[in-house]
């Protein structure tokens, strides 16, 4: 397919501001349908770039605590894989080209249909999959379907990926790379940006599409020094706390877009130190 | 005799698919440490120093092999087939669960590994692989669900002896599953130096097929015994079913015996129809989960359910693929028991034959007490004696301790 999808305008645009993505993850209905619907539309406003939407799954096992509770919480409040492509529908109504790109684990695209999956969220405006539990081994599950449907399929790249490994972990992947900064799970300890640095260099080398890292990031200071080296940078963990730690719906709402706003101002300005003065 | 043709061979395929069930399905964060086992299994496999070890420490420690037993007043009770008990709960630490131990322990150091972890539910498992770390002088963390704690106080206790820190899960109902997904979570965080010991056969390629091989020594054993004894092979073969490990060793090394009917008895809990169960072939739908592809207890959204038994060890959402896959060729007959089926059969396998059974091989005891007396004496059932139940004591007392002018233990 020779179409330009709604990633690839993304990072061509951003390559031209020199400047990294603000990815975002929240979890589809956390904490209930409305409110997270509110959090979803205003999150373009307040600076993301592309937007990691989670289907919850109940048993999220590469999941830290944080997001495993915001699957709960959603779940609880009968999210279901129906309403969180409802959620992107709606959302394309009124942004047409903000990427969205569903995360999750196999088993409730699995119970759904594959083909019937790919169907509705090509429909609704889907961009991207990110499904931890699949990895290549298993591409004729749902990497190779998602394709005849142009919707492009990330793959992580992990610090256990060894230079042996990394040429199929890399073949079918379309999108961006997701290069998870820790082996571990998510929430936990942050990275170190020296050895950062130096695998997400490791990677260019062979990968032409753009460099995403997460896992560990929850300040604007940590997306500053990573967005220097890389093409984008993740925040989850941190703003599911925010939903946590509110205490109404409004709060919630608030703390998110706010911490948002500080991150999006922080990858905006971290590479212009280097930056030759133009007067 | 013909030889039986190994279907250990055969299945699983290359990528660790039992047809459609089984597989990969795990974090790339892992996936080269499976690769890596897979490799280093295939290599012990192969290996007759590592088989020599293996059978060295599954004669001299764990006590095999265990006796087949004919079980005179059990047979005259039921008053149909003649029932043989395969004493698993000989075995030292009460349960089969230690021949898989044994032989992962024995990998991890082969592969240099520094840490042991591992899931457990009834705690069986749990002590069983806090037993070889500590024989092996490895550290080892278990991770056991919170309500499991709750019912299985005297096996946390043996852990904390045995020297293994347990770590109490109280994420999802805090049960078997919950603790199978933090063993994962500690996996993916300290891969450098961690060996996960499954505690069956379920899990990512190669578990479901590595722990079935250590434990097909119970199935290996009961054919050359049965054939001493009676110059023939069984007729059926009864095993309990909590993912699956107990049974498939017991069933594998007679799949290509055709004449041999098998039957896998899963948790009923409170009826299938209630709800309230562990009986994922019989009350379940196929889904992935940990590692594997097979048949789950879920919603229609792909969300699992909890399961329900009064047996910890059976209290799990899932089944082995290999199962999944045995139940879809029509090769093996699944049922299930219900608690007070279960409770039932208990009572009368410690009075009959003076043998304290698991609560969860109590589920099998309960299908032999439906199908025993139908059939004539020369039928041969087996019934695999996964475990003994004092472990249980606690949870029996709370259920029929009345009877017994027991309230509490
Ligand atoms: C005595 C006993 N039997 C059976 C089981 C069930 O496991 P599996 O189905 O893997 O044999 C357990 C699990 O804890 C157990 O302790």
């Amino acid at each position: 397919m020779t179409h330009t999808s709604r990633l690839e305008h993304c990072f061509a645009a951003l390559k031209q501001q020199n400047r990294p993505a603000l990815v975002s993850y929240l979890t589809a209905g956390d904490p209930d349908a409305e409110t997270s619907r509110r959090l979803l539309h205003g999150l373009p406003k307040a600076g993301v770039d592309i937007i990691e939407l989670g289907m919850p799954f109940s048993d999220p096992m590469a999941d830290g605590p944080a997001i495993q509770k915001a699957a709960l919480r959603a779940l609880n409040n009968g999210q279901t894989q129906a309403k969180t492509l409802e959620m992107v529908r709606r959302f394309r109504e009124e942004d047409s080209t903000t990427p969205i790109v569903l995360m999750g684990y196999y088993n409730p695209i699995y119970c759904y249909g594959v083909e019937r999956f790919l169907t509705d969220a090509a429909k609704a405006g889907v961009d991207g999959l990110i499904v931890v539990d699949l990895p290549p081994e298993h591409d004729e599950e749902l990497c190779q379907p998602a394709a005849q449907h142009n919707i492009d399929f990330i793959r992580l790249a992990t610090p256990t990926t060894d230079a042996k490994r990394l040429p199929k972990v890399l073949a079918n992947a379309s999108g961006f790379i997701y290069y998870v900064s820790v082996a571990g799970v998510t929430g936990g300890s942050a990275p170190t940006p020296e050895r950062l640095e130096g695998a997400v260099a490791g990677l260019r080398e062979h990968t032409e599409l753009p460099i995403a890292v997460g896992f560990g990031i929850r300040t604007a200071e940590q997306a500053a020094t990573i967005g220097r080296f890389s093409d984008a940078v993740v925040v989850g963990s941190a703003l599911v706390d925010c939903i946590e730690n509110a205490n109404t719906p409004d709060e919630a709402v608030e703390r998110v877009h706010g911490l948002v706003s500080e991150l999006a101002e922080s990858v905006r300005a971290c590479r212009e130190v280097n930056e030759p003065q133009v007067c | 005799m013909n030889q039986p043709v190994d279907v250990s061979k055969s299945l699983p395929d290359a990528n660790g698919l039992f047809g459609s069930f089984g597989g990969r399905f795990v974090a790339e964060t892992l996936m080269p440490l499976i690769l890596e086992l897979q490799d280093e299994y295939t290599i012990a496999k192969n290996d007759p120093e590592f088989q020599r070890q293996l059978a060295y420490f599954q004669g001299d420690y764990v006590g095999r092999p265990s006796p087949l037993y004919f079980a005179e007043r059990l047979t005259e009770y039921f008053g149909g087939a003649s029932i043989y008990l395969k004493r698993e709960e000989l075995n030292h630490t009460g349960a089969h669960k230690i021949n898989n131990c044994i032989g992962q322990v024995l990998l991890a150091k082969q592969m240099g590994k520094k840490r042991i972890i591992a899931e457990t539910g009834a705690g069986m498992h749990g002590v069983a692989t806090a037993t070889v770390a500590a024989r092996f002088g490895l550290p080892c963390v278990i991770y056991m669900g919170a309500t499991d704690i709750e019912r299985q106080q005297p096996n946390v206790f043996r852990m904390k002896l045995l020297g293994a820190e347990v770590i109490p899960v109280t994420s999802g109902t805090g049960t078997l599953k919950d603790a199978m997904n933090e063993a994962l979570r500690d996996w993916v965080t300290n891969v450098d130096d961690t060996f996960y010991i499954i505690g069956t056969v379920a899990g990512p390629h190669p578990y479901p097929a590595m722990v079935r091989d250590f434990q097909a020594v119970i199935g290996h054993e009961t054919r050359a015994q049965m054939l001493e004894k009676k110059g023939r092979l069984p007729d059926s073969l009864v095993a309990c079913i909590g993912g699956g490990s107990n049974a498939m060793g017991m069933f594998h090394p007679f799949l290509d015996d055709l004449d041999v009917k098998m039957i896998g008895v899963e948790a009923g809990g409170k009826g299938v129809k209630s709800g309230l169960h562990a009986a994922s072939l019989n009350g379940g739908t196929p889904g992935v989960l940990h590692g594997n592809r097979t048949y789950l207890l879920q919603n229609e959204d792909g969300q699992i359910i909890d399961a329900h038994s009064i047996s910890a060890g059976l209290d799990y959402p899932g089944i082995g693929p290999e199962h999944a896959w045995l139940h879809e060729q029509g090769r093996v007959e699944y049922v299930s028991a219900t608690d007070d089926e279960a409770l039932e059969a208990f009572q009368v396998c410690c009075r009959q034959e003076g043998i304290i059974p698991a609560l969860e091989t109590a589920h099998a005891l309960a299908e032999v007490a439906k199908r025993a007396p139908g059939l004539p004496r020369e039928h041969l059932m087996v019934v695999n004696l996964s475990g003994r139940g004092d472990k249980d004591m606690m949870s029996v007392a709370h259920h029929l301790g009345e009877k017994f002018g027991v309230k509490q233990l």
